[in-house]
């Protein structure tokens, strides 16, 4: 499960044309020793063509990584979609991430999930076969996990399961020795809490 | 197809009916383009109609498309204005794809208009067909395909409004044959207000503040400024020299900055980088207030990054968030126009009263230590003409003309920056970012366009001026009198220039061979030729190419193994620079040379 924000007031975004406010004063900044974070963004763009090409191009034409990617229609009247990036670099690349991001023309605005403190949640389907004890074991796993059985065969389930990234890797283990044929994900979807409209 | 009759526009009057490719001329008519350059095809031949029509907008029939974009963008560089290129489908817009990438690079408003296949056929490897929003995608600030007639107009506008605001770039607008056969309904410029796009331009107050508190304790000042003072336009190079003047800093700027700030000033440090001025680099190296203005710490600029500047505070401005704290961390981010942030200096500066500032003398005692090395000094010649006395005389002729300068790229693109000097924004056309060879001819076409009656000269080498000759005829065509200044030592040299000093001399594929004749090459076209290979005759020859009235090409035939100094090699820092053979082994501690 993802942490509680430390106050409504830690919601970071940074609005178009908008610098970070954290000006350090360090020159080093291809010191290789700095850390590799994840980080999930959440890009609210206009919902025209060619705007994830747009997006997906920034990313492979400056090496940064795409961990996951979700996107679709969010608000059909005002044009807009949201998507949804696990992505990964030190700290100055996530920065420059964010920007490059919002110099993309149909991108209105790019919210950092992971320092704001939203919540992520992802959604899989896990196809495990097997019989006797191992089909059993399986079955109470999911109920562990509250999996939902969405199709059965004598010799395989279907589970439905949703939660943090890290919950669906613990629950594809735990199935791996039971005999998981398959996994289908849909990468992190991603939402801001409280009652204020994210970013 | 679209409505054929009324439609009713923005204002609730009736909007008038236009074809597609008249809503295109009436657009770009009311968007105040005079000048196009194109060549037509297949799917922009009602476009070409529409220009047939009309007689405000003129068109410059180039010989191949990606002359008509380095003409664009050396109409835009030269006027402040968007510059505008139109070409079909397939090839004519892959072949504009080089100077689409460098109008990006070195932030040139432009507007590409291409034809493509009818719609229906999108996707279906028609003929000519080429995905021209895909391939251009990376390339441009923005791009549409314009599937609807009843939204070009409005794309149009909007084209010219990304264009030119915020960090200027290019625009590619796609419009398929049978949008340009519709009917729809023409909307004037009117106010533009994109949704998500939305540039700041003025400075917060508190940045400004901690900005002049930085520099009001600078005891070793240096405003270092960018082509981004020029694409603000004339009154951010006043501001900047108001700034200068007010303060007493030195300043220093990039290739792409010549000119903002006067040459012939007692602060101008001269370009900094890799080949520029020792006095620029050292006083980078050891400045403790930086002022980078419309600028993006290029590694051309910097050198080796984790020893660039290393004691400075630096404050960075510039309209591109995304250009603060990419390669250098700034100290104090001020996001805006550079006019609009050297203004608010200027006038927080003159609010301090009669605070006196540290004294200045021991730094620009230090600097002119500095500048007493003469670092562009070279041993002169009486039997062969050497580039840089060839650009010292071009220069010292034409002083007293209306001039603008292109160069292409390579070692003559250097020497131009350093001995051809600039008290003017504007007058400086040059491929910074992309270093596209092939640049210069195209753009001092597209300058002499602009302005008819200025001597506009293009600064070539015998390899660049290869790659775009064939626009020498759009320029006898439409009688635009360029002058193409070749130095030709018969060498690709700053190919050559690094094979010696980094690659043991091994001259692979660096040599000229079968050059032209020149001089027939001129004539061939019917442009007028001039060789030159004596110190002797050579002002003469200048004098003559000044004084031709059509388009001249001069084969100035120089020192062949000149290289280029002072160089910062490649992963060096500042006061790492070699200063070239007429200095020796002077280097001293400072010289570690990575070769």
């Amino acid at each position: 499960m993802t942490k509680a924000p430390k106050s409504p007031r830690a919601q970071k975004s940074t609005a178009r044309s908008g610098v970070r406010e954290d000006p350090a004063s360090a020159y080093d900044m291809t010191d290789a020793k700095e850390q590799i974070e994840h980080r999930t963004l959440a890009c609210i763009v206009d919902n025209e063509p060619g705007v994830l090409a747009r997006v997906v191009g920034l990313f492979s034409a400056r090496g940064y990584n795409i961990e996951s990617l979700t996107v679709a229609e969010i608000d059909r009247n005002a044009h807009q979609s949201r998507i949804t990036i696990v992505t990964s670099g030190t700290n100055h690349i996530l920065e420059q991430i964010e920007q490059q991001l919002l110099r993309l023309v149909p991108v209105a605005r790019v919210i950092d999930v992971t320092q704001s403190g939203g919540i992520e949640r992802e959604l899989a389907l896990v196809k495990v076969a097997g019989q006797g004890e191992r089909r059993v074991e399986a079955l109470r796993i999911s109920e562990i996990f509250r999996a939902r059985v969405i199709d059965t065969t004598n010799e395989s389930f279907i589970f439905e399961v949703t939660g943090a990234s890290m919950k669906i890797d613990q629950f594809v283990e735990l199935m791996r020795p039971l005999g998981l044929v398959e996994v289908s994900r849909t990468g992190v979807l991603s939402i801001q809490r409280g009652k204020e409209k994210g970013g | 197809m679209s409505q054929m009759d009324g439609h009713t526009g923005r204002d609730g009057t009736q909007a008038e009916m236009l074809t597609g490719a008249e809503i295109v001329l009436r657009a770009l008519t009311d968007q105040g383009v005079d000048t196009i350059f194109g060549y037509p095809g297949g799917a922009v031949l009602p476009i070409y109609d529409a220009i047939h029509a009309q007689d405000r907008v003129r068109h410059i029939l180039v010989r191949h498309e990606q002359g008509a974009g380095h003409m664009a963008e050396g109409y835009a560089r030269s006027t402040g204005k968007c510059g505008v290129a139109l070409a079909t489908s397939g090839p004519g817009a892959t072949n504009m794809v080089t100077p689409i990438a460098d109008a990006l690079m070195d932030s040139i408003p432009m507007v590409v208009i291409t034809g493509q296949v009818p719609t229906h056929l999108i996707g279906s490897d028609a003929f000519q067909e080429a995905d021209t929003v895909g391939i251009t995608r990376a390339c441009t600030k923005h791009n549409y395909l314009v599937r609807d007639v009843n939204d070009l107009a409005r794309i149009i506008h909007e084209a010219f409004y990304i264009a030119t605001s915020g960090r200027p770039g290019p625009v590619v607008i796609d419009i398929p044959k049978n949008v340009q056969f519709a009917r729809g309904p023409y909307v004037g410029p009117g106010a533009i207000e994109h949704r998500t796009y939305r540039p700041r331009t003025v400075p917060v107050d508190h940045r400004i503040e901690e900005a002049v508190a930085l520099m009001a304790k600078a005891e070793r000042p240096i405003i270092y400024s960018g082509g981004g003072v020029i694409n603000s336009g004339p009154k951010a190079s006043e501001a900047l020299r108001e700034l200068a003047r007010v303060t007493g800093f030195p300043v220093t700027s990039t290739l792409m900055g010549l000119g903002a700030f006067p040459a012939s000033s007692p602060q101008w440090l001269g370009m900094l980088g890799m080949h520029g001025s020792f006095e620029a680099n050292n006083a980078m190296h050891d400045c403790d207030v930086m002022i980078c203005v419309g600028a993006r710490f290029d590694d051309r600029v910097t050198g080796r990054l984790d020893a660039f500047s290393p004691g400075s505070k630096k404050i960075h401005i510039d309209i591109d968030p995304s250009s603060i704290n990419k390669n250098v961390r700034a100290d104090v981010p001020i996001v805006a126009d550079c006019g609009e942030a050297l203004s608010a200096l200027v006038a927080a500066w003159g609010a301090r009263g009669r605070q006196k500032g540290p004294d200045l003398s021991a730094w620009r005692e230090q600097i002119e230590q500095w500048r007493a090395r003469k670092c562009f000094a070279y041993p002169g010649s009486e039997a062969i003409i050497k580039p840089q006395y060839a650009i010292e005389r071009l220069y010292a002729l034409t002083r007293d003309r209306d001039v603008y300068i292109t160069t292409e790229v390579g070692q003559h693109q250097m020497w131009a920056a350093q001995f051809f000097h600039f008290d003017q924004p504007n007058r400086w056309m040059t491929s910074g970012g992309l270093g596209t060879m092939g640049y210069g001819l195209p753009a001092a076409v597209g300058v002499q366009a602009a302005h008819p009656s200025a001597l506009v000269i293009d600064i070539a080498g015998d390899a660049s001026v290869q790659m775009t000759m064939q626009e020498i005829s759009t320029a006898i065509q439409h009688d635009l009198p360029i002058k193409i200044f070749i130095l030709n030592n018969e060498w690709m040299g700053m190919v050559r220039q690094w094979q010696q000093l980094l690659h043991g001399e091994r001259y692979s594929h660096s040599y000229s061979d079968s050059l032209p004749d020149f001089v027939k090459l001129a004539e061939a076209y019917g442009a007028h030729g001039i060789r030159c290979d004596s110190p002797a005759g050579l002002d003469d020859a200048i004098l003559e190419m000044i004084n031709t009235p059509r388009p001249v090409i001069f084969d100035c035939r120089v020192e062949k193994a000149e290289n280029c100094f002072p160089m910062i090699p490649s992963g060096a820092a500042h006061n790492e620079m070699i200063l070239g053979a007429i200095t020796g082994n002077e280097i001293g501690e400072a010289g570690k040379v990575l070769v």
